[in-house]
């Protein structure tokens, strides 16, 4: 019997909220985190709404529970946050016994901070402290110093699908005995180089996004972090706590199509699904719920849904992107989805669709619009997908 | 034209980095995509920033691309009617 | 768990590209960093791919393909990469105008800047759908991804996983990195390394790949006996107790080590950890080194095991990586150790096969 893996704390920190407490609220009204930039004017382009997480630093120095100092990216201190939120959710301390590591995930890592100061980096000594947190270790290495996790710590980088690779890595390592605990998530800041890097693809919306709708017009960035704490059943039982929730199936496959395209038939997504629904050896019909990874650009919905429908043939579960809510927060995506999804099964809800109001022609189904209360779920699939067809499926169950 | 449409096809080796290929190879009729030079919808973006970079004109939608990058022909075109004086 | 290395490619400020030889015409670098001998890639990839792929990204697609074929493996069933820090070039590009919105960006610069474009480039050159993943964790990058490819193998949820490490340097990176005080002032003599006695290191660049395997055969140089990372240790002592650990965890005590294949990288400010460890717990034992031969970069351990694998396979030690006593018997067990600025350790034991 392969070990048996539990979520057992959450934490995340978005466009719709500062924490778990502030999240839940905003997704049982609907309401978006999208609007005008406010807080990063330096980043704003053409006049793209975003989903920014409504702090200036020093809120999130507060929030962090660290004085300001010098050489933290913004990445940085969202992670620590979401991270420190998701160890104290879990009600987690330090063990000698338990061997305790953090795999996290960013895009561009420092980037916030780098390409504000860049022009000093190659010029003067003022802003020295931050060349180091150029890469996408910085931030990692600043969340395990936050929580005192020495026993094994990576980062992990697959586009859009990062954080739901340091999920499925987490699980795989307490399944292989390597680890008994493991903080897994992702953490991004808002970047104009991300801005103007995903506009020169043209694919960024100019109004919030609407996935799966007949004419959505590309993505809406966001930022965040989101951090879950996995435990082995033995870890749980010496805790005595109960657990949210068990992840049961995860899938990682590659479109090998094209460098920022999905293929039409969603190869990549369709074998991360089943082999998701493999690992946790549940049956496609067993799926109560899937939250997809929905971006709003035409290609992904069309070639997500395709792949759907293949897999899930003629039941498909109820499916929703949660994007419309705190906009596409790329490397933390995957994380902050799968809270989304484990708060579906404890509050027993599936989150709408917001801004779909036409469907799409190719697809024979349609998103659910409306919040449904008093549903019971039983397992979720989480979709993420990234660049490069670096595609994850998750599957978490109701214990 | 003639000058105009030369202009171009070396502007467009350079931006989609054409190693190989030189100005004779390029037919101003034939289509830039599918077949031809093998070209795909990054190419597209980049003639896009082409256009915009050398020429100043903008390109709302990429839509809008498949008839402008037709051919080097209608490229030129495009560009001589909408070029700021 | 043990992974068979059937096949090798390299990249690097040596010949290595030529899989034929094995340090056998070692390469001298005058030079602030040392730069990759680079093939012609037209020999590995067609011109219409290789337009519009930086040069990171044209290495590390040339070394998966010189390591499949050598292992003979047409597809893999997972290709795992890691690079501390992906694309320096089409970042470097990109930040130097990103603040003037009137020159627009291009979107292959920004599309190659993505971590995973390496991996995910190899994936569609071989169209490749299995497992895909890139790890950017500094020195662990590489370290990272052959635990991931061990555990592959262990859950028997791939025979054939392709793992490569990849790092570039360039010019503005480099003048960066010196200011923070870890590069050395001024351009050295790399085969006369350890002469300057100065603290910073020299860095290099590199990309390789290896094809790690479940099965034994007549391709395989050496098995990877086991893969650690640890971070920030306290003090010497909690250094050393890892390492014996480590050991430990594969029946193995620091007698059996044939070779003590360390990161030394004439640093003075953190070289003596190399040289203390060896001291202590290696006494007597061949001392080596490649940081000469490699540079210092994130992911310089592919050099190192590249190296421990062609021991192995050939029984054969260049004298170019031996510091201190001389191998006098058969090379049966390789410990690589690395730390860099005494944070992050890592260790890989490689075995005759």
């Amino acid at each position: 019997m392969p070990r048996r893996i539990f979520v057992t704390g959450l934490g995340i920190i978005s466009g719709i909220g500062n924490n778990l407490g502030e999240t839940l609220p905003s997704l049982l009204e609907s309401r978006s985190g999208i609007g005008e930039i406010k807080y990063r004017r330096e980043q704003l382009i053409d006049d793209i709404p975003v989903s920014e997480v409504k702090c200036t630093e020093s809120d999130l120095f507060t929030l962090a529970g660290i004085p300001f100092t010098e050489g933290f990216s913004r990445t940085s201190l969202l992670g620590i946050i979401a991270a420190k939120e998701a160890w104290s959710h879990s009600g987690l301390s330090h063990s000698a016994e338990l061997r305790t590591g953090l795999i996290s995930a960013t895009t561009v890592g420092g980037m916030d901070k780098c390409e504000m100061y860049y022009h000093d980096f190659l010029t003067n000594d003022q802003r020295i402290i931050y060349i180091d947190t150029y890469d996408c270790a910085d931030s990692t290495m600043k969340i395990a110093n936050a929580l005192g996790i020495r026993d094994y710590l990576t980062t992990i980088s697959t586009a859009c699908s990062s954080s739901a690779n340091a999920i499925l890595l987490g699980a795989r390592m307490i399944r292989s005995g390597f680890l008994d605990r493991v903080v897994v998530g992702g953490t991004e800041a808002l970047t104009k180089f991300h801005l103007r890097g995903f506009n020169a693809l043209r694919i960024l919306d100019k109004n919030p996004c609407k996935p799966f709708d007949a004419n959505r017009n590309g993505i809406t960035l966001g930022e965040g972090a989101a951090y879950l704490v996995l435990e082995s059943e033995e870890s749980v039982k010496k805790s005595n706590k109960s657990p949210l929730c068990e992840l049961t199936g995860w899938g990682n496959a590659c479109e090998a199509f094209h460098q920022t395209a999905s293929s039409p038939d969603g190869i990549g997504a369709y074998l991360a699904m089943k082999k998701a629904l493999e690992i946790s050896g549940s049956e496609a019909g067993e799926i109560d719920y899937i939250n997809a990874h929905g971006t709003g650009t035409d290609n992904n919905d069309l070639s997500e849904g395709k792949a759907i429908e293949k897999v899930f043939g003629e039941s498909i579960p109820k499916i929703s992107s949660t994007k419309p809510f705190m906009g596409h927060t790329t490397s933390a995506a995957g994380s902050a989805e799968a809270i989304l999804s484990i708060l579906c099964i404890i509050h027993e809800m599936i989150l709408p669709n917001l801004n779909f109001s036409e469907p799409m022609k190719e697809l024979r189904f349609i998103p659910v619009t409306k919040l449904l209360r008093n549903v019971s779920i039983n397992q979720v699939m989480s979709n993420s997908f990234g660049f490069g067809g670096n595609d994850t499926s998750l599957i978490f169950k109701r214990c | 034209m003639e000058e105009l449409i030369n202009k171009l096809k070396k502007e467009v080796i350079e931006q989609l980095n054409l190693e190989d290929i030189t100005v004779d190879d390029i037919d101003p009729d034939a289509p830039l995509f599918g077949e031809g030079l093998g070209l795909d919808s990054i190419d597209a973006l980049e003639l896009i920033v082409l256009l915009e970079k050398n020429y100043g004109i903008k390109i709302e939608d990429p839509k809008d691309g498949k008839k402008i990058f037709y051919t080097i022909r209608t490229m030129a075109e495009y560009i001589s009617a909408h070029k700021k004086a | 768990m043990t992974a068979y290395i059937n096949g090798t490619g390299l990249i690097s400020p040596q010949k290595t590209a030529d899989i034929s030889g094995f340090l056998n015409d070692i390469v001298q670098h005058q030079a602030d960093y040392f730069k990759c001998i680079e093939p012609d890639y037209k020999t590995y990839l067609e011109p219409l791919t290789a337009r519009r792929l930086s040069r990171l990204v044209k290495m590390g697609i040339t070394t998966a393909k010189i390591c499949l074929a050598d292992a003979g493996c047409s597809i893999p069933d997972a290709i795992i990469t890691g690079t501390g820090l992906g694309s320096l070039e089409d970042v470097e590009g990109i930040l130097e105008r990103i603040h003037d919105d009137s020159v627009p960006i291009s979107p292959t610069p920004f599309m190659l800047s993505t971590y995973n474009t390496i991996s995910s480039q190899i994936a569609i050159q071989l169209k490749c759908h299995g497992y895909n993943s890139t790890y950017v964790h500094r020195s662990f990058s590489f370290e990272s991804g052959l635990m991931d490819a061990m555990m592959l193998l262990e859950e028997k949820s791939a025979a054939n996983v392709l793992v490569g490490g990849i790092d570039e340097m360039v010019p503005n990176h480099h003048a960066l990195i010196r200011r923070l005080g870890h590069w050395k002032m001024n351009p050295v003599d790399n085969l006369q390394l350890l002469a300057y006695k100065t603290p910073g290191a020299v860095p290099g660049e590199g990309s390789g790949h290896f094809l790690l395997s479940s099965q034994n055969n007549e391709h395989s140089y050496a098995t990877i006996r086991g893969v650690k990372t640890f971070y920030q240790p306290e003090s010497f002592e909690e250094s050393k107790d890892q390492i014996l650990n480590f050991l430990a965890s594969s029946g193995l005590n620091p007698e059996d080590i044939d070779i003590f294949l360390t990161g030394i990288n004439a640093d003075t400010e953190f070289d003596p950890i190399y040289f203390r460890m060896a001291q202590d717990v290696f006494p007597e034992k061949p001392l080596a080194w490649f940081k000469h031969l490699s540079g210092e970069f994130y992911t310089a351990t592919l050099f190192a095991l590249w190296t421990a694998a062609n021991i192995l396979k050939r029984q054969e030690v260049p004298p170019v990586i031996i510091l201190k006593y001389k191998v006098q018997k058969e090379v049966r067990n390789i410990l690589i150790y690395n730390q860099y600025r005494n944070v992050h350790h890592s260790l890989i034991l490689v075995g005759k096969k």
